[in-house]
């Protein structure tokens, strides 16, 4: 081992209670800043799986049409135009089937399901209502929002001429499983289905609107023979979402909105929190390299006398300030050692503490390893970055004063 | 022989420039042979410890030449200032100075850890050897707290010569020890410098000891004594 580790190692190990406090002082530094990242992420996760759970991760629709300026600028002249926005007409996505496997093929992508969505009327008895008719393949559906989880009755079949809908619909209109409703679109056409199955899905708005059919059904209904208005699609990062958004739009033109996109709330609400724990992150980082800094100052100071006579016997200035250094390095390095340690058994712990109304863990017991390897790598440097100032001070020195008043 | 020491007119002033400025060494020429026993000898204040540690390295001259082993230090930097005490120095202090985390054995391997990096078999050998001729052979993991003044002396002498230095310098080596381990300390010195050749300068106050060694050179307030020259 060379001369500076011995001499590093063996000041740490007799400097017994120093070297102790100032390792648990790093130990539970690490090990906060690794727990905490660890709950937050694990917070967002949860949150933005409970949102997603009636949500895809990226909608794909036809690009909306764009409105023509009807006035021409003129010379000097500047016209003030005021553009209506046209009003939208159902669009379909030109070759969806073609679409849809471009769309698997793209990374992150897990689960594509086309989709034909529009408005209608829901009628039963002297009951009317309005909805949302939700034309879908229900084996494919079923991979983007788990809608046969969410049955509160009867089961998630469409064949032809079957349909499920919300419990709240159910109830305003006095329906229940087996029953017919009559739907009528937009475009006018009408057909009756046979209820055989109600959802909850958690949100009042989609219990009360939803009206989930054949893809065929919603197609003819809509007069789209044929057609998609999206594709829905889940990815394996919901973080990734809007990256996959963006490829999207620049590889097929079509519009794509990530569910980033759709719950700016949600993004803002997840931003501050990350700032909070960024700012909890460096000060902590800032009271372990302070913790480490002044505990090597004393041992600068009280090593004093040795640091003269290593300097007598040819150590030269340069390598008793690595001596130092390597000192903050180890502390930094074996504080992330054991706060990585920590953390674990801290987030162990808070899996099971902390549970979600259901009674389900609202974080996963893990943490990725990511965290401990930047942990690690941000640690030794926090110590090694805290040494410099005691090291230097130990090579600057003056090896006389240290004999002559020793 | 050749002259392991050559000093011409060297001065030491502190406090340079300062209102306080004090010249300590006023023209000092000395040069002592290889292999040579000599005591430096002086009232306290004379200067004794400045001289030593201008020959030692540890602190440069305001005026004048230092040869040590025929290099002239002036021409060096503090890399090699630092490689030159390390190879050609011994060092023992009054206050022995060893390193309290380190054990005897450890200790005397310092010097020749210092000069190679890293330790190795042969470093081991040499260090327990001269700790057998202190007579410490059993106390070779002892940490100096756990040893006797005399015995933390002993040790240090022994890490003096770890590196078979030409030149051992010594400031009152037995300056804190009772007289009859002083004689102790000082015979193996003597045993030193007869079996490995070292030069030793020794730094005493002590005249029955002085009187042991091959030449006398007193210091007085800042200048030698002409006739121990
Ligand atoms: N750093 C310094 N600044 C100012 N004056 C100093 C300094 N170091 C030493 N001196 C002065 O130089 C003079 C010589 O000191 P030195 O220690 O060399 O004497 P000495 O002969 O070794 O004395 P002693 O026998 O008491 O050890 C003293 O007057 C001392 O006060
Ligand atoms: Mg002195």
């Amino acid at each position: 081992m060379p001369f500076e580790w011995i001499l590093a190692l063996r000041f740490l190990r007799e400097g017994r209670m120093q070297t102790a406090l100032i390792m648990a002082g790093t130990t539970v530094g690490v090990a906060v800043i690794i727990f905490i990242t660890a709950l937050m992420n694990g917070l967002q996760a949860s949150l933005a799986t409970r949102t997603l759970s009636t949500q895809a991760h990226v909608s794909v629709r036809a690009p909306d049409d764009a409105p023509t300026p009807v006035l021409e600028r003129a010379g000097a002249t500047s016209v003030v135009a005021h553009i209506e926005p046209r009003v939208q007409r159902l669009r379909s996505i030109d070759q969806w089937q073609r679409v849809t496997r471009e769309l698997v093929a793209l990374p992150h992508v897990v689960d594509v399901s086309p989709i034909t969505t529009g408005s209608g009327f829901a009628f039963r008895g002297n009951a009317s209502k309005s909805i949302a008719l939700m034309g879908v393949i229900p084996e494919r559906y079923d991979r983007i929002v788990k809608v046969s989880d969410k049955l509160t009755a009867g089961q998630f079949r469409v064949g032809p001429g079957e349909a499920v809908i919300g419990i709240e619909l159910a109830r305003d209109l006095g329906a229940a499983v087996g029953d017919r409703i009559r739907i009528l679109s937009s475009e006018n056409r009408d057909d009756v289905f046979r209820l055989t199955g109600l959802f909850d899905l958690g949100v009042k708005d989609l219990n009360r609107r939803w009206v989930i059919m054949p893809l065929r059904s919603a197609q003819s209904l809509l007069d789209l023979s044929g057609g998609v208005t999206h594709i829905d699609l889940t990815v394996d990062d919901i973080f990734a979402a809007e990256d996959v958004a963006t490829r999207i739009v620049s590889q097929t033109g079509l519009t794509a909105e990530s569910w980033m996109a759709i719950n700016t709330q949600l993004l803002t609400a997840f931003k501050n929190q990350n700032m909070t724990t960024r700012t909890v992150r460096v000060f902590m980082l800032l009271i372990v390299a302070l913790g480490i800094a002044s505990v090597l100052v004393v041992s600068v100071v009280q090593k004093q006398r040795e640091i003269g006579i290593l300097r007598a016997m040819g150590a030269s200035p340069r390598r008793i300030m690595r001596v130092f250094l390597i000192q903050g390095g180890i502390v930094g390095g074996s504080g992330a050692l054991l706060g990585s340690g920590l953390a674990t058994l801290m987030v162990y712990g808070a899996s099971f503490a902390l549970l979600q109304d259901d009674g389900s863990a609202l974080i996963s017991g893990r943490i990725e390893a990511s965290y401990y390897l930047t942990a690690a790598a941000v640690a030794v440097l926090t110590g090694l970055l805290a040494a410099v100032a005691p090291a230097r001070r130990a090579a600057k020195m003056d090896p006389v004063e240290a004999i002559r008043y020793g | 022989m050749a002259d392991i020491l050559r000093l011409e007119a060297v001065r030491k002033s502190y406090n340079v420039g300062m209102p306080i400025e004090t010249e300590v060494l006023h023209g000092i020429d000395l040069a002592l042979r290889a292999g040579e026993f000599a005591a430096l000898i002086g009232p306290s204040g004379s200067g004794k410890s400045t001289l030593l540690h201008l020959i030692g390295l540890l602190e440069r001259p305001t005026a004048g030449r230092i040869l040590i082993a025929g290099r002239e230090i002036d021409a060096l930097d503090e890399a090699g200032m630092t490689e030159l005490r390390g190879r050609t120095l011994g060092f023992v202090f009054q206050f022995h100075h060893l390193l309290p985390e380190f054990t005897a054995l450890e200790n005397v391997m310092m010097p020749a850890l210092i000069d190679q990096g890293r330790a190795t078999r042969a470093m081991r050998e040499r260090a327990r050897g001269l700790l057998a001729k202190v007579g410490l052979a059993d106390a070779l993991d002892k940490k100096p707290s756990a040893l006797s003044g005399g015995m933390q002396q002993r040790v240090a002498i022994a890490r003096a010569l770890a590196m078979n230095p030409p030149l051992v310098l010594a400031d009152e080596p037995t300056g804190n020890l009772d007289s009859h381990t002083a004689d102790d300390i000082f015979a193996l010195l003597r045993e030193f410098n007869r079996a490995e050749g070292s030069a030793f300068l020794i730094v005493t106050h002590d005249a029955r000891l002085a009187a042991g060694c091959d030449r006398r050179i007193e210091l007085m307030d800042g200048q030698l004594l002409a006739a121990t020259v």
